[in-house]
């Protein structure tokens, strides 16, 4: 076991899901001889030719309407959109096309194909460079939708995502991409945690903090900080954005009795409503607080000089449990 | 596609040039300019000035005073060609590369500097200066500026609209619709191409397996390729585009071959996918080299001119960077700020108790830093 920064351990994740199966290929803007801006395909041209890593024109739609027809013709392909805000010429392909073709052909037609994005800000980038528009695609069915959020997992959920027969919407965490982990490469991928489940990161008894992507970390933080406080906070990792664990979630707020989301996207109608809604019903007599949201403002994602202000960070985190432990 | 086997410059030079590169005056029978030597010294200080900025921006990202910087070497010419080809009406939709033209519309090149300081989104009026907000979506202006001469159409008015974007983008479908939009409406827009023959990592040949002017021929309008580092050419070619503009006839395509002499950006690395000798064959194209020896060679400018030139750029870059290391910093509430134009309440409720959180913060260290961690 050594350890691999996230980038890294996506790169061989991709790489052993191109030795798996010769219809897996990897298209995108600069994802050949450059090996993507984040050098997440590096070398993957030069080991397996550029008939199987492609360097696409410039154009997204382009990049996501000749993947669905790859894939009709029996192909995986896997799809880099270089930055989270360069997606939306590709929306219409994805949430008219590739979410509905299965339920369109009556389960003729299956559409294995992966949509990677890096996500997230914290890197001090110019304007569509650091959003997080992952609701946007948990809201539509006939997509999954999943968060990587260190190596280990990035490594195995992006081979168990290629081996999906539903399209996947894979959400990468761009200012983590060179956070390092212990991996095991040798692990079978079907003895793999599974790429749906959600996962208890750090036990506690007094309240839950869900987060998934860049905010594990931060969440991970916060428990540190409050465990000195005498606060046990549990993490967990919500991985799986579409569908949900409600399994996993529901067992961990019961035993808290609160619970504290966390995400970078704007809080209002983001993946934290939806987990406060659900969590609500099913855990109705165990809550001792309101549900609590932390993330970003109803504002646009804003220049990168105040985007430490618009990103949840350990303080505002602490902030919500401080809020929600005093009910 | 082979390693590093880009094209290169057509031996027959399939291109309107009126300077070669060594400094000789050309003439083109459908492009004649007429150009005093004075005109010449004023374009080449405009080439000098801007080159002076870029390579200023580019060392303030260096020193992390820029989250990132866009250069605009090699591609001068091409800028300040068309940009001085503007009438005062015309209205400009760039990329986020178009320093040249902004200095041509009269901007404050430190203004450039705050989208990639990261302060604002903008930095100038488009209203101001006819020179509408930087686009980083690839191609998304091409339709704007489609609808805006369209507007222009509508209301009589005699002006037309230039709209910068690259190779790379004219892959992408909103180009291409906006160039049937133009054609439908014969909207009066000059569609400015710069190819500097690099998307990134990805060279002109996967966009296109034809010279891209020629795509104008298939929506039906007209489309030329100019030498797009001969500064008297890109002038000669997009004044005659923008009074076939003005003039009712309708969209033309401009395809300046050019060359992206720097990175994508301060964040690329074309080593990894380009050549080092391509650069050397370029620099033998330089835009700025040829106007200097065409000027130098027919005596019509001297060393105090030169002198006074490169002063004036030495001036205008520690201004630039003062104004950099001195622009003011955005508050926290002005994230705010400007998200509707009649108020939400939604945003007035987050700001509210933004405001709060703030302020407490600032009332007791515990609730701040003070707790530690990674913030």
């Amino acid at each position: 076991m050594t350890a691999i920064a996230i980038a890294r351990a996506l790169n061989m994740g991709l790489r052993k899901a191109l030795e798996s199966n010769p219809k897996v290929i990897i298209m995108g803007e600069d994802v050949g001889k450059l090996g993507g801006v984040f050098r997440v395909t590096d070398g993957l041209q030069k080991d397996f030719g550029d008939d199987r890593v492609m360097d696409t024109p410039l154009a997204e739609s382009g990049i996501i309407g000749t993947a669905i027809g790859l894939a009709m013709r029996g192909y995986r392909p896997i799809c880099e959109i270089q930055f989270d805000g360069f997606v939306f010429p590709a929306y219409d392909q994805i949430i008219s096309q590739l979410a509905k073709l299965h339920y369109r052909s009556g389960g003729q037609v299956k559409m294995p194909v992966v949509i990677r994005i890096p996500f997230g800000g914290g890197i001090g980038a110019v304007e569509h460079h650091s959003e997080s528009p992952e609701a946007l695609f948990a809201h539509i069915a006939g997509l999954k939708v999943v968060a990587c959020s260190n190596a280990a997992d990035a490594f195995t959920m992006i081979q168990q995502a290629v081996a999906s027969d539903d399209p996947i919407v894979f959400f990468e965490p761009k200012r983590r991409y060179w956070e390092k982990a212990e991996l095991d490469t040798d692990l079978p991928l079907a003895q793999a945690f599974p790429l749906h489940a959600a996962r208890v990161v750090r036990p506690g008894r007094h309240l839950t903090l869900l987060a998934y992507g860049p905010m594990v970390r931060v969440a991970l933080d916060a428990a540190k900080v409050a465990a000195d406080e005498g606060h046990e906070l549990e993490v967990v990792d919500v991985r799986s954005l579409s569908p949900i664990d409600w399994e996993t979630i529901a067992e961990s707020v019961r035993h808290t009795g609160r619970c504290v989301i966390v995400h970078e996207a704007q809080v209002f109608l983001g993946m934290g409503a939806e987990l406060a809604a659900r969590i609500t019903e099913k855990c109705f007599f165990s809550l001792q607080a309101p549900v609590l949201r932390v993330g970003g403002f109803a504002t646009p994602y804003p220049p990168s000089r105040m985007e430490e202000n618009f990103l949840p960070d350990l303080d505002r985190v602490l902030d919500a449990v401080d809020r929600s432990l005093a009910y | 596609m082979a390693a590093g086997a880009k094209v290169d410059v057509p031996a027959g030079l399939d291109f309107i040039q009126l300077l070669t590169p060594e400094g000789e005056r050309l003439e083109h029978p459908d492009f004649p300019l007429e150009i005093s030597a004075s005109e010449i010294r004023e374009l080449y200080r405009d080439l000098a000035l801007v080159r002076r900025f870029d390579i200023e921006a580019t060392a303030l990202q260096r020193q992390g005073e820029l989250g990132i910087w866009a250069q605009v070497l090699g591609q001068e010419a091409a800028q300040i060609g068309s940009g001085r080809a503007l009438l005062p009406g015309d209205m400009v939709f760039p990329t986020y590369r178009e320093h040249g033209v902004a200095w041509c519309r009269g901007i404050a090149p430190e203004n450039l500097l705050q989208l990639f300081r990261g302060v604002n989104f903008g930095g100038w009026d488009p209203a101001q200066h006819n020179f509408g907000l930087y686009t980083i979506v690839i191609g998304a202006q091409t339709l704007h500026a489609v609808g805006y001469a369209m507007g222009m159409q509508k209301d009589g008015a005699e002006d037309a609209v230039i709209v910068y974007f690259g190779d790379g983008a004219s892959s992408e479908g909103d180009v291409n619709e906006s160039f049937i939009f133009a054609a439908s409406y014969n909207a009066p827009v000059v569609f400015f191409l710069q190819n500097n023959q690099w998307a990134i990592s990805v060279p002109e040949e996967r966009q296109s397996r034809i010279p891209l002017y020629r795509r104008a021929h298939g929506f039906g309008f007209p489309g030329v390729r100019v030498d797009g580092n001969d500064v008297l050419a890109c002038l000669a070619v997009t004044r005659k585009a923008l009074e076939h503009a003005r003039t009712g006839q309708g969209p033309f395509l401009i395809e300046a071959f050019t060359y992206r002499m720097g990175a994508h950006t301060t964040s690329d690395d074309p080593t990894r996918y380009r050549l080092a000798s391509e650069l050397e064959t370029w620099k033998l194209r330089d835009p700025i080299e040829r106007v200097k020896a065409y000027l130098s060679r027919n005596g019509l400018a001297d060393a105090a001119f030169y002198d006074g030139v490169d002063a004036e750029a030495e001036e205008l870059a520690g201004r630039v960077r003062s104004a950099c290391l001195s622009m003011p910093e955005p508050k926290p509430l002005d994230i705010f700020n400007q998200v509707y134009a009649g108020g939400s309440p939604l945003v007035d409720e987050e700001r509210l108790a933004y405001e709060d959180y703030l302020a407490g913060y600032d009332a007791n260290s515990d609730a701040g830093s003070g707790r530690g961690g990674e913030h």
